[in-house]
Order: C-alpha cells, then structure tokens, then sequence
C-alpha cells in the first residue's frame, strides 16, 4: 500500500500503537477492579466502601491526554484512573486491604489514595472535596511557568456541589492551566441523574463559566482522546476546561449494593456500552491486533492482577503505633496517646 | 413492648410523627427511594409521597439551608445528612444560619429543624466517614443535641425532637443500626434532656452516652467480676445537658470516668468533665478520666480504627486503676 503522505504511514503507526496501549491499560483497569470485588469477597479488603470503575474505563481517553508531571485529583471512584497514571497495582490493593506496604500506609484505603511522586494529589470521599484542589494547583504552575496541568476527576452527582462551580469560575476567571473532568455514570448512589439535575448538559454549564467544554462518548476511548487532546492543549496555553466521559456504572454503587433501583434490563442496555469491549472489536476489526495477540494481553492484564492481589493479601498490616504518626509533620509534637495520657494522671 | 431494631425504631418514629404531623417533611440524599444510605427511611415514600419525602441532589449546603427556611415558613423539615462528616460543608447554614435566627432576629423567626445524621466508627469508613463531631455543635449555641443509645431512645429521642421549638441535630450511632433491643412506643425512658442511670454502683461513675454506653456497660460488667460496681450514666441529650444526674452520682462515688468516641482534645469529654469538676470538686478522691477517642483522624486499617476510640477494656483497666486496684500494663 502506497500512502501520498510519506509521513502519514509513521503517524498512522504511532495512533495504533497508542491504541493498542489504551486499550492493555483499560483491559487492566478491568482485571484490578475484578480483584477489588474479590478480594472483599475474601473478607481482605478494608471495609465496604469500595467503588468499583468497571464500565469507566473509557477515561483512559483522558488520562492519555495527560503527561508526566500533570497532578490531578479523583472522586472515591478512583481506582481506574490512578492505574491509568501509573500507579503499581499490588501498592493499590494493599492500601485497600489496610495494609502497610499500601500507598497512604493503610491510613486512607479504598477512598483515600494518593501519590504525590505520580502527580495523585489523593482521592476524595466528600464529593467534590478534591475539586477546588486543581486550582490551587493551577495558580503553582501558572505562577511558576511549569507548563503543568491539573486535572479534577469527579462523578455527575458532583456535579450538583456548589464548589464545582465556584472553581470553575476561578479557572476561567485567572485563566488557570485546569482541566475539570466529568465521569457521567449516570447515576449517584441510587439516584439517577435525571432525578438529580434539571438540566443534564454538563457541557454547557461549563460553557457559561467560560470554560471550554467537550462531551465524549465514554464507550468509545479514541472519541474521549481526541476530544481531551483539544481540551489539555487550551488547558496548557491557559484556557482551562471541562470534558464530560458518558459511562455507565456496571455494578451497585459500593460493595453492599445491589442496584434495587434499576431494571434488569437497563443494567443489560448499559453494559453493552462496554469501552473495554468495543475497543477491543475496533482493534480487530481495523486489523491492529488479532484474536490471539489480544487474548494474550487479557491473560497478562489477569496474571498480573492476580499477583498483586497476591501480594497485598500476604503484606502485613500497619503496627499498632502508626497510628499517631503523619497527624503532622515528622520531628514535631505529636498527638499523645491516650493510654500515655492516662498513666500519667494516675501514677502522678 | 416490642423486640426491635435502633434502624426500625427510627423509621418508625419518622412514620409516627409524620403520620400525626402533615408539617413534617424530610429531604436529603437517597431518603425516598433508595429508602437512606443506612434504610432507615425505607417505605416513607411511598406512604407520604415525593412532596414530603424528597431526594435531594448532593448540594449539602443547599438542603439544610432549604430546611431552614421550609422551617421559617410552618413545615417542620427533617434534613439528612448521609454522615456527620459531611458537617464540614453545612456549619454555616447549621451553626450561622438556623442556630441563630431566633436570637439574631429578636425572637421573631424560629427555625424548628432536625437535622438527622450518623457518625462514628466501626465500617472502615475512614478519615472522612467515621468521625464523631458532636462537639463542634455542642459549641454552637442555639443547637439542641441528641445522641440516642437504645432502641427505645431511638424512637422516643426522636418523637421529642420532632416537636422542639429550636434545631435539633440528632446523631445516631452507624454501630448501632442492627441492634435489637425493646421499644415500648408508649412509654420514653425518660425526658427530653434527662439523663438516665443505666446500670447503678457505688464505687465509681461512668458518663457516657451514644454508642459508648455499649462498652460502658461491658466495662462495668467487667469490673463488677472483680468486687467494683461501677454506675453507668447514659446522658442521651448533650444540649439539653442535665447535669443533675451525673453530678450526684459523682458525689456520691467520689471517682468519675468520662467515655466518649469523639477524640479527646477539645471535646465533649473535656466539657463534660469541667462541670462534673466544678461542681463536684469536695467530693472527688480521685481526677476525672477523659476516656476518648484519640487525637488523630480515623485510619482506615480495621485494628488501627478500632484502636482509636475507647473500649470496654481500656474502660476497665482505667476503671481498676482508679479504684488503686490493679495496674494494667500501659500504666506501670
Ligand atoms: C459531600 C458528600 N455527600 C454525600 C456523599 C455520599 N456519597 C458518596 S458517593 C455518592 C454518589 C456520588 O455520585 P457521583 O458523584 O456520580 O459518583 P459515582 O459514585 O457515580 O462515581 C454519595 C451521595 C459523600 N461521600 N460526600
Ligand atoms: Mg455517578
């Protein structure tokens, strides 16, 4: 095949790579959630709170669109897109099972990760609590020249908290390098979005704060990157914006729920909206990978996941003392225990 | 009598008063047909309809500043808040706004609100999903404060808070929501306000209330296998606070321990044992123990979660050094 463009082929080529790789990191942000689910099942997990992003992964289409340096803050339906970021799958489990080898020490769990090395500025369980962050973050890097940007992550029930729109101002208005991403799974716990918002173009409410604003089909990954393309390069020259991933959650809301407010049948509509799926028909079909190759990857997405989940299920959990360590800074005063408190009173 | 659960109770005195008050109406996230985060407003919906019983967008802020002005204007709102850490988003509509209309505006405008919530420990919720923040409205004045412990609290705590002139913040105890217990829908324990003697003893005072009281008992139950009888005072209102019965009963014992889940610093041990000091001070053979939560925010590996707050065993072992009896390994 002869290409008019001699540049054409190699770009081509690269676009396909870089399909590829979004789709190995959506497959295994899949296979992480699945031992998520299982290793509560195993009663290794710290809690229930866990909010598992299967049906999600099409974001990979954003955090794609990020680089190395860019910080970004998520919602408590976080996991994906730390994966996504670069975060090691077994450090993961291990802060959601409360284990020490965890990437908080076994302090924040499942709702509370971060990692400042991989820009994770930590997950939030106040809805909209991280939002204000990234622009905090944005005046840094406006101010310090990094070409840096920041990216908030947050679901559609965000989307009613006030603070969203007071930061979205604050973008605009100081013309912050601030990305604000929208993971539209349709519904906040067992409220449909419909049922929460009076107008549901998020897109264009971000509009009216003069930001700029996209809406991507998260069922199709290579939509949401183009789209997040446009939105980080105005995002980077200091034209902050907002860019909506459609999705549907597959599961109940956490661990414990099992959706009693939606039909059977609309829970079978919304997965067949599967990102993982389809990008990989597409791979196929464009004869970018085939049925072996790809099954290949699923399988080392799976063995991998299935080592750290091994890994973190056999880490230690976090002494007993750690517990008044990080209230604040090493080398100053910290909390007294109790039991400290005590003997002093009663043996003085 | 019945047998039934701290949840059921609850609802049921949702469902009674709502039944007798048409006023009445509750708003929050996932009250109607989700039936609460925790079901305790299961099937209101359906019996009182969407315009009493409203699911509410995630705008905190905004549903307890809609409580306070549906309170302004002759409904009697039940606003919800999912957890009491959400508090952080709502002390200004709480603490600014309904605590102080009835003073700021000369008497004139009265806001009659509960604001429903639950705190504490014991999910592996985390930092921000565990706390107990009773004290930052202890510290409001123009709040009223229930912490029920017991099932039949539950309901009678709730049946009064529904007809107070004034706020209420109601915190129930995300502990306690399965535990059985009797309810007698005719008869409260006690009042409004009043403190109750839950288990009696005249070697020294436990003052607790909430879910505390649970290990409290245990505590004391421990305690009376080595010859200390321990009485265990279950204050269930915080504002109003009655002071009597505490302070008697630590007149009387001469040893007081306070147990709180709340961390200790700054809180409603601290408050609690200030009084009891200042009124009992003749009396005391001993200081006053804060037996709280400590200093730190909730971490959400379960031994270190459980390990923050006070338990019957730490209660006992303060409780047996107190007495000069035995010295637990922590205090030599
Ligand atoms: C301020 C606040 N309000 C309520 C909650 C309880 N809550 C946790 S997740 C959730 C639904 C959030 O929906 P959405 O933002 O769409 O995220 P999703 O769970 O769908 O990913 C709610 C109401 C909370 N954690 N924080
Ligand atoms: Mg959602």
């Amino acid at each position: 095949m002869t290409s008019p463009d001699p540049g054409a082929a190699p770009v081509a080529a690269a676009r396909n790579t870089a399909a590829l790789d979004r789709y190995r990191m959506m497959r295994r942000i899949r296979s992480f959630e699945e031992r998520v689910g299982e290793m509560f099942l195993r009663g290794e997990s710290a809690g229930s709170m866990l909010h598992l992003s299967i049906g999600e992964e099409g974001v990979v289409g954003v955090t794609d669109a990020m680089v190395e340096g860019d910080s970004f803050t998520t919602h408590h339906r976080g996991h994906g897109v730390f994966l996504a970021r670069g975060a090691d799958p077994a450090r993961m489990l291990a802060e959601i099972g409360g284990r020490e080898i965890g990437y908080c020490r076994g302090k924040g769990g499942s709702m509370h990760i971060a990692d400042r090395e991989l820009g994770h500025l930590g997950a939030n369980a106040i809805v909209g609590g991280g939002i204000p962050h990234v622009v905090g973050a944005g005046l840094s890097y406006r101010n310090h020249g990094t070409g840096q940007v920041s990216v908030a992550f947050f679901g559609d029930g965000a989307m009613q908290q006030g603070v969203l729109y007071e930061a979205m101002n604050m973008a605009a208005l100081w013309r912050l390098p601030v990305v604000f991403c929208c993971i539209n799974n349709q519904y906040g716990m067992g409220t449909r979005i419909d049922r929460a918002s009076a107008s549901v173009d998020f897109a264009a409410r971000a509009g009216a704060f003069g930001l700029a604003g996209a809406s991507a089909d998260g069922a199709d990954v290579e939509a949401v990157h183009a789209a997040a393309q446009d939105i980080f390069a105005g995002a980077r020259a200091g034209r902050p914006g907002f860019i909506e991933v459609s999705a549907y959650r597959f599961h109940g809301h956490a661990r414990m729920d099992k959706s009693p407010y939606r039909t059977a049948e609309e829970e079978a509509e919304g997965r067949r909206r599967d990102p993982v799926a389809n990008a990989r028909a597409r791979l196929e079909a464009e004869g970018l990978a085939d049925a072996d190759a790809l099954d290949r990857l699923d399988a080392e997405a799976a063995a991998e996941m299935d080592r750290a989940l091994d890994a973190a299920v056999q880490a230690t959990m976090p002494p007993l003392p750690s517990m008044f360590e990080d209230v604040y800074a090493p080398e100053t005063p910290t909390p007294e225990p109790l039991r400290r408190r005590l003997a002093r009173i009663l043996n003085a | 009598m019945t047998e039934t659960t701290y949840r059921e109770a609850l609802r049921a005195a949702l469902e009674d008063a709502m039944a007798t008050d048409p006023t009445i109406l509750l708003i929050g996230e996932e009250v109607g047909l989700y039936g609460g985060a925790y079901g305790v407003t299961k099937g209101l919906l359906d019996r009182f309809g969407p315009e009493r019983v409203i699911d509410a967008p995630i705008s905190e802020p905004a549903i307890v500043g809609a409580a306070v002005g549906a309170a302004m204007t002759g409904s009697r709102p039940v606003a919800e808040l999912m957890y009491v850490d959400f508090a952080g988003l709502v002390m200004d509509q709480l603490g600014n706004q309904a605590a102080k209309s009835r003073y700021m505006f000369g008497g004139q405008i009265a806001v009659p609100m509960v604001l429903r919530t639950q705190g504490g420990t014991g999910r592996s919720a985390a930092a921000q999903h565990s706390q107990s923040l009773e004290g930052w409205f202890l510290h409001t004045p123009g709040l009223r404060l229930a912490m029920p412990a017991t099932v039949n609290d539950a309901y009678h705590l709730l049946r009064a808070a529904l007809v107070q002139p004034d706020p209420v913040v109601f915190i129930e105890h995300k502990g306690l929501y399965t535990m059985k217990g009797p309810l007698d829908r005719d008869r409260p324990d006690a009042d409004w306000g009043r403190a109750l003697v839950r288990r009696p003893g005249r070697d020294l005072t436990i003052v607790t209330y909430s879910r505390m009281l649970h290990e409290s008992l245990a505590a004391a139950e421990a305690l009376a296998g080595q010859g200390i009888e321990a009485e265990v005072v279950d204050l269930r209102c915080l504002n109003p606070l009655d002071e009597a019965v505490p302070v008697a009963s630590v007149r009387r014992t001469g040893r007081a321990m306070v147990v709180s889940e709340g961390v200790m610093t700054g809180g409603v041990a601290a408050e609690l044992s200030a009084r009891l000091q200042e009124l009992c001070f003749d009396q005391l053979e001993e200081p006053i123990l804060r037996i709280a939560g400590e200093d730190i925010p909730i971490p959400v590996s379960p031994d270190l979660e459980r390990a923050a707050i006070p338990s019957a065993g730490l209660i006992a072992e303060a409780g047996l050094h107190l007495m000069r009896r035995e010295v637990a390994e922590w205090a030599r």
